[in-house]
């Protein structure tokens, strides 16, 4: 066995770490993990246990060094980075291990939220974390088996570095090298999880693919890590994530997730988040489309103590489209700080930003763009609308759009609202007989409402749903 | 019989008393009016009774239908019949015309029973026609941008969707033009019931004209100092005020 793995008796207490802002805790007790801390020890471990390829653990390595030589991004985001703690974070959970957790001891008030966003029994119990896995292994093994047919591969990543290395290799870590920022160094130091998709050539796969319908297989990772290509002409979308809050013991959550849409190719990626208030949540997000290629980016952004996720596109081939669609909602205490990249590389290429937050009470929200068009290229466009909504007084709301556009004959608009609902908008909306929730609600569905249009039917279902939870939450 | 009492209402914002005992008893099926100067507090009654944060009841008590109401938060009071047609009716950004009335009649059913929508639009196309409020108007955001006169009518458009008990009626003849005085007076006429009391504030004589009060009440100062019939509304339309204030 491995000096690494600590001793039984210390587990339960090492896992409650940082939770001063936490929803609730759990004694969670794992006998099988990485331990506490990140050192090159638990990064030969982590490579051990999954059996990485020399390559996955050079790259590791690399990664690691990154995420050491590389700074806290403090000039960008709040000071609440600071309060990460990573030498008590555990970076690798071995998969499978069921939590020792049972149901009776799931709160009350988390039972009655899946209870009211229609969670299914089976589902409820994996999302509380009393089960390791629920039972949609059928539900995979059909799509996965109908889009087989046409070639696409939709497997877990840890599975596509290892059977489709010709595939994988070419692409990962290309969109976003290794040392783009301390967290995406981080999580290729240590990514377990996530999702690895090819679709052929011409193959246009008519069901978004659901992440969902995988995480047995592979839970929904600390350091995931997904990497799609469409390859010319093909289509997909794909979904992530889902509006059930999924609790969780750890409080440091950091995505890595890679497009790439070759000639012609569209992929739509859409999440839908729903943090649990003690989460860091830092994502880096990228996509790559090359000529007539088009990605966009729908993200829904909810609950978390602080977020940073910048969707990106590189538009590398002429006429290549990028697009972000971002709803983000911060309660009380919450940072979203979210917003779209847009790299515009080639003529004609055009992007679209359309960002909507909402914050609530002592929450924040912030966004922050960037649209690059240098000077050499022509015809470029970029249109960035950014909405807010400030629910009570004592919430704030930032826009930083750094749009740098060189050159001629390009197009650029750029608009920005601040709405507010105050105590007295909410007053009215009660002398008519709504509850101060469900007023809240209906403000906000209504400033959301064109976006969660563009979601799949039973999403949007779902985030109305949610929002009206969230609201009543936040009247107590 | 049915009222909307208010037993000897002392209420305040901030350190600040407004009303200074205020009593005033509306059964169901009358309307009164209640006139005076401004500042008197005619709007401070309408809130306190509608229940806004911002004031304090220091004593006093407000009935409906025999129950105090002063403990409920505002919603509750609404579902309960009463309506307040605001002097200053709210924006609200992204919430339309439409959906908010329909979130409105839908916060009045059981839990799991559904508005039926084809008959709302019914309901709420007629409503608008008689108002003469262009059909249009059900996707606009509620009251943003609207002019001073398509604030009131839509203020009335509500109650006449949600059928309160009471209605209290701030100023909603302000801003008409004398059209639209008429079919907003017609509008509330309608409403008018051996189940409907309403207090209606007003500073014109004119509106009595087409809304006929049962009774007539005089502020000032925070309370009720003189009472009587529609013809004390035009006796204080020759001669102002003066004379009460001589009383
Ligand atoms: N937030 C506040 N702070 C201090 N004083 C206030 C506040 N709100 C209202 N008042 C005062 O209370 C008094 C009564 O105001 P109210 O609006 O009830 O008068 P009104 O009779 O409706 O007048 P009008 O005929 O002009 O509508 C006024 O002197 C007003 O300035
Ligand atoms: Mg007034």
């Amino acid at each position: 066995m491995n000096e690494l793995q600590p001793s039984n008796s210390t587990m339960a207490e090492q896992v409650q770490i940082d939770r001063s802002i936490g929803d609730f805790s759990y004694n969670v007790d794992y006998t099988f993990d990485a331990g506490v801390g990140l050192t090159e020890e638990t990064i030969d471990y982590i490579c051990d246990v999954k059996k990485d390829p020399d390559w996955v653990r050079k790259f590791r390595k690399e990664g690691y060094k990154k995420f050491l030589e590389k700074p806290m991004p403090t000039n960008w985001a709040s000071k609440d980075l600071e309060n990460i703690v990573f030498e008590n974070i555990r970076y690798y959970l071995s998969q499978g291990q069921a939590p020792k957790r049972t149901w009776e001891e799931v709160p009350e008030d988390v039972k009655k939220t899946f209870e009211r966003l229609g969670i299914p029994e089976q589902e409820r119990k994996f999302l509380a974390g009393v089960e390791a896995q629920f039972d949609s292994e059928a539900a995979y093994s059909n799509i996965k088996e109908a889009v087989g047919k046409q070639g696409v591969i939709f497997v877990g990543s840890a599975e596509g570095l290892r059977e489709h290395p010709e595939i994988f290799k070419k692409w990962f870590g290309k969109v976003i090298p290794s040392g783009d920022n301390k967290f995406s160094a981080l999580n290729s130091a240590v990514f377990s999880g996530g999702s690895f998709i090819y679709v052929p050539p011409g193959v246009k796969v008519s069901h978004p693919l659901q992440a969902y319908f995988r995480i047995n297989a592979q839970n929904f990772g600390q350091f995931e890590r997904t990497l799609i290509i469409a390859d010319e002409g093909a289509e997909v979308t794909y979904m992530e994530g889902c509006t059930a809050p999924k609790f969780e013991t750890a409080t440091l959550h950091s995505a890595v997730v890679e497009l790439v849409a070759l000639k012609g190719a569209k992929i739509q990626y859409i999440t839908v988040q729903n943090w649990s208030a003690n989460v860091f949540n830092l994502v880096t997000k990228r996509g790559l489309a090359y000529e007539d290629a088009e990605v966009k980016w729908i993200d829904c952004n909810i609950g978390s103590r602080l977020t940073m996720k910048y969707p990106g596109v590189i538009m590398k081939g002429r006429r290549a489209r990028g697009e972000v669609v971002s709803i983000a909602l911060a309660g009380d205490g919450q940072h979203q700080d979210t917003g779209a990249k847009m790299v515009h590389a080639a003529d004609e290429t055009t992007s679209n930003i359309i960002s909507k937050s909402i914050s609530l009470g002592t929450g924040r929200s912030t966004y922050r763009g960037l649209v690059h068009i240098p000077k050499h290229l022509k015809k470029c466009k970029n249109n960035t609308e950014c909405d807010a909504l400030l629910i009570n007084t004592n919430s704030r709301t930032d826009t930083y759009p750094a749009i740098t556009v060189r050159g001629q004959g390009h197009s650029v608009q750029h608009e920005a609202s601040v709405s507010q609902i105050n105590a007295e908008q909410i007053f009215y909306m009660q002398q008519r007989g709504l509850s101060e929730a469900a007023a809240m609600s209906l403000a906000v569905n209504g400033f959301v409402n064109d976006l969660v249009q563009q979601f799949p039917m039973e999403y949007s279902v779902e985030l109305k749903r949610l929002i009206d939870l969230e609201m009543e939450g936040s009247v107590g | 019989m049915k009222t909307l009492s208010i037993q000897n209402l002392h209420a305040s914002i901030g350190e600040k008393p407004i009303l200074h005992g205020l009593t005033l008893t509306i059964p169901q099926g009358e309307v009164h009016a209640i006139m005076g100067k401004n500042g008197s507090g005619k709007s401070t009654l309408a809130k306190v009774m509608a229940g806004h944060p911002d004031y304090t009841v220091t004593a006093g008590d407000v009935f409906l239908n025999g129950e105090s109401i002063l403990g409920m938060e505002p919603d509750v009071r609404a579902r309960l019949g009463l309506f307040l047609a605001f002097q200053y009716p709210m924006e609200i950004p992204g919430v339309t015309i439409a959906n908010f009335i329909r979130a409105a009649l839908q916060a009045r059913l059981p839990e799991d029973q559904e508005l039926e929508a084809t008959e709302y639009y019914a309901q709420l196309y007629a409503k608008m026609d008689a108002l003469s409020i262009p059909r249009q108007f059900t996707a606009r955001f509620l009251n943003e941008g609207f002019s001073g006169g398509e604030k009131k009518r839509c203020e009335i458009l509500q109650m006449a969707m949600l059928k309160p008990s009471y209605c209290v009626l701030d100023e909603t003849d302000s801003g008409l033009d004398i059209d639209a005085l008429k079919i907003v007076s017609s509008g509330v006429n309608a409403l008018r019931g051996p189940d409907v009391g309403m207090l209606v504030i007003t500073h014109y004589q004119r509106l009595l004209n087409y809304i006929v009060p049962d009774k007539v009440h005089i502020m000032a100062e925070g309370k009720i100092v003189l009472s009587g019939d529609k013809d004390l509304a035009l006796k204080l339309e020759a001669e102002g005020y003066d004379w009460i204030e001589a009383l």
